[in-house]
């Protein structure tokens, strides 16, 4: 097979429990977002726009979605004669075989697979961020500084440095220090969980890591402080612009918001880094003689009858007569009953609404208890879930 | 998997679709939001399991080709079959320029001997519907008919607006008795929907048949010259069927997709309608944008007013911009508090702030490719 200079290993096996019942049946990268996309059509868009030809998604929690979603990888041209988009689930060899047990465990069990390619460099994402980046400016960094590894990084306000991997740069880039969610942070540069490994270098730690059994077999505990302390040349490659952790339900739903207004935080109407994703082959979307569309984001498929203001409307969604839809996200196929009204909610894929229902209505004391933990003031609906006609929902709740 | 193939024939010239067809051939014009008019016709194949097409291409199939590539889009790529394009070219007994549709097929012969199906389905491309033809097909199977037609009723049309429109007489047992190119008289209300099933070797021959005697046109010259020798019988169509053949037909069929009973017919979820996928953003209402009873496709930025129309991919839509009962085709740009109604921009037209431009709905005014106002 002919040599490559870079593949990509997607990290793609996270449940996302965070995401609540948005990830019962699908893994987390599979998470519909901004409109006609999935979470992970941003890492692999962002590869193929950077030239990476051949992506290993690696699986392992209900991959059935992903795997469907993925298919041939034509959607972003990575349907090639020499790479492409491969699957990669965990799988039994000879009376051997486990489950991903950390993420540098899941780069270890494919040793073969980035073997097979014979790369110089192995670049590891991760498959639940919104951003847009070019990969092939880090490989330059990577290059120039003659690195084994480096890692992309973000500036954080100092306040929030305490939820991040910290690194610790000298002025010529090069990582001093690495603190894992510090107490203290000594600096504001937080990993983004995207690694750009020499692949002669990395393999051998893999390795080492593998037989070490009190090792948690991932890149952030284990394997980049132990190429610290061993003094390998670790750089941190600065990248500005944005990203986003879409781990949980709040962040879930504001990075769909930013994608609203004339100038959004995130910018989707880029024609120089398009973001590639399956095509549903469905009619555009049409808006009712009675409807009204104020600063939104509507997909291809949608019927609109009633009012949506600051909201997201994902692929086939309907929304019915005199139906209030606000701050809300409503996904692939939902359908919003005549008159119902939606507040700061997503509505999960195919849910049900009736009609005249209340969704993110306000919190009354015969409602009782109810968790908030997950949701904050987003109210959740999930997939294929049917409400039925005049139920109120009220903010928070959770309706499996 | 049907035991046919299909071929469409692209060539279509007598159209008065004016501008629309400048740089285009009738198959590849714009249709519906996203779509070109030959979509529909591919996509019915493919959904009645049909993956051996014939492209007949003619003149201007440049935008045709680009559209196409290798068919992936409609599941064409194939090492079995597939989509082959047709273009024509120059032989010892082949000018390149065809004299009719019997010339054009009769130049595809190569194509047509190979392909390993029995049946053939052959269409036109300015006709729209969606649909499948295994039922047509088994029909023809189980009448023993010579050809079969798709055909539908149209109540109340208006004969000064027929344009080659072939129509349809039967007999009581459901036999065409005869056929017809726009007659006066209103008889029938039987329209061909331009999609045929015959035995290949009947084609074969029909083709060879009618060159030999210097005729051309496979609807003058076989189709109605044999109707007494052949049997012929009809298939009726029961949806919407938008016949594009000339500006205020286009116009019509683009607007009455606001009509949900339209939409619901031409669109469906079981037999989707493939086009190529331009990986376009979300449209986007910003500000005060809004729309109102409109078609809207991905990847448009309205900032103004847009009302009865059908807005295409990647239309920007300026501030104060009032967009009426017009139809806007790919990446037209329409600047801030311009004024349009019924006005069809073709593709990547761009209107400068503050014009207004006015048509009327049975003259629209409309605007070529790459016009700048």
């Amino acid at each position: 097979m002919p040599k490559k200079k870079i593949i990509a290993m997607l990290l793609a096996g996270g449940q996302g429990s965070r995401l609540g019942v948005l990830t019962k049946s699908m893994a987390k990268p599979a998470v519909p977002f901004g409109g006609k996309y999935r979470i992970i059509d941003f890492p692999l868009s962002n590869c193929v726009n950077s030239d990476i030809d051949t992506v290993g998604v690696l699986t392992q929690y209900e991959p059935l979605a992903l795997n469907s979603y993925l298919g041939s990888g034509q959607p972003w041209d990575l349907d090639r004669m020499n790479g492409g988009v491969f699957v990669l689930p965990p799988y039994v060899s000879g009376s051997e075989g486990q489950w991903y047990s950390g993420t540098a465990n899941a780069i270890y069990q494919n040793i073969q697979f980035i073997d097979q390619y014979d790369p110089e460099y192995v670049l590891i994402l991760s498959g639940d961020h919104i951003y847009k980046m070019d990969y092939s400016k880090m490989l330059k960094f990577h290059e120039k500084k003659q690195a084994d590894a480096t890692i992309a990084v973000l500036t954080v306000p100092m306040e929030e440095a305490s939820r991040f991997g910290i690194m610790n740069a000298d002025e010529d880039d090069r990582i001093i220090d690495f603190e894992e969610k510090p107490k203290v942070p000594k600096s504001n540069k937080a990993s983004m969980g995207i690694y750009i490994f020499n692949w002669r270098t990395l393999r051998p730690y893999l390795v080492s890591d593998e037989a070490d059994k009190s090792s948690d077999h991932d890149f952030g505990k284990n394997i980049i402080p132990k190429l610290l302390s061993d003094g390998a040349g670790l750089y941190a490659w600065s990248f500005s612009g944005y990203w986003k952790d879409v781990g949980t339900i709040g962040s879930l739903w504001e990075a769909n918001m930013d994608l609203i207004g004339k100038t959004p935080e995130f910018k989707l109407a880029d024609k120089d880094w398009r973001i590639y994703s399956k095509s549903n082959a469905m009619p555009p979307h049409y808006i009712g003689a009675d409807a009204k569309v104020k600063d939104c984001l509507v997909s291809e498929g949608c019927v609109v009858y009633g009012t949506v203001e600051k909201s997201v409307l994902f692929t086939g969604a309907h929304i019915g007569k005199n139906a209030l839809v606000r701050d809300s996200i409503v996904m692939p196929n939902a359908e919003i009953g005549d008159g119902a009204v939606i507040e700061k909610a997503i509505i999960g894929e195919g849910a049900v609404i009736g009609p005249n229902a209340k969704i993110g209505d306000e919190r009354l004391p015969e409602d009782g208890d109810y968790d908030t933990k997950l949701t904050g003031d987003i109210t959740l609906v999930a997939n294929t879930v049917t409400v039925p006609a005049e139920k109120r929902i009220p903010v928070g709740m959770i309706v499996k | 998997m049907e035991n046919a193939f299909g071929l469409i024939y692209t060539g279509d010239a007598s159209m008065e679709l004016r501008e629309l067809t400048f740089s285009r051939s009738v198959a590849a014009v714009p249709f519906g939001g996203r779509y070109r008019s030959i979509d529909f016709m591919l996509s019915n194949l493919v959904n009645t399991g049909i993956y051996n097409v014939g492209i007949i291409a003619q003149r201007n199939y440049h935008s045709l080709m680009d559209h196409l590539e290798s068919g992936k889009e409609w599941d064409l790529h194939r090492k079995r079959d597939g989509l082959f394009i047709l273009p024509p070219f120059v032989t010892h007994d082949n000018t390149g320029v065809y004299k009719g549709t019997v010339d054009a097929i009769r130049s595809c012969m190569g194509y047509i001997r190979r392909s390993s199906q029995r049946y053939v389905v052959l269409m036109g491309s300015h006709t729209i519907y969606n649909t499948t033809f295994n039922d047509m097909i088994k029909q023809h199977e189980e009448s023993g008919a010579d050809i079969t037609v798709m055909y539908n009723s149209e109540e109340n049309y208006d004969f000064s607006e027929q344009y080659d429109d072939l129509r349809l007489k039967f007999d009581e047992n459901g036999r065409v008795t005869d056929l017809a190119i726009n007659p006066k008289d209103n008889e029938t209300t039987f329209c061909s929907c331009d999609a045929f099933v015959m035995e290949k070797t009947l084609l074969e021959y029909l083709v060879e048949d009618a060159y030999a005697h210097a005729l051309y046109d496979f609807t003058n010259d076989v189709l109605l010259r044999n109707v007494k020798e052949l049997n012929i019988r009809g298939y009726e169509y029961k949806g919407y069927v938008a016949r594009l053949n000339s500006i205020n037909s286009y116009y019509k069929h683009n607007m009455a997709l606001l009509d949900k009973a339209v939409t619901r017919d031409l669109f469906s979820h079981d037999h989707p309608i493939y086009t190529k996928v331009k990986d376009e953003f979300p449209a986007s209402y910003v500000g005060e944008g809004r729309a109102i009873n409109s078609i809207v496709a991905d990847g448009c930025v309205i900032e103004g007013t847009v009302e009865n129309s059908i807005i295409f991919r990647g239309i920007k839509v300026g501030r104060g911009a009032v967009v009426k009962n017009s139809i806007i085709m790919q990446a037209a740009q329409i600047g801030e508090n311009a004024s349009l109604n019924c006005v069809i921009l073709d593709k990547g037209v761009i209107v400068g702030s503050g014009v207004t431009l006015s048509g009327h709905d049975l003259y629209p005014v409309v605007l070529r490719k790459g016009t700048k106002i």
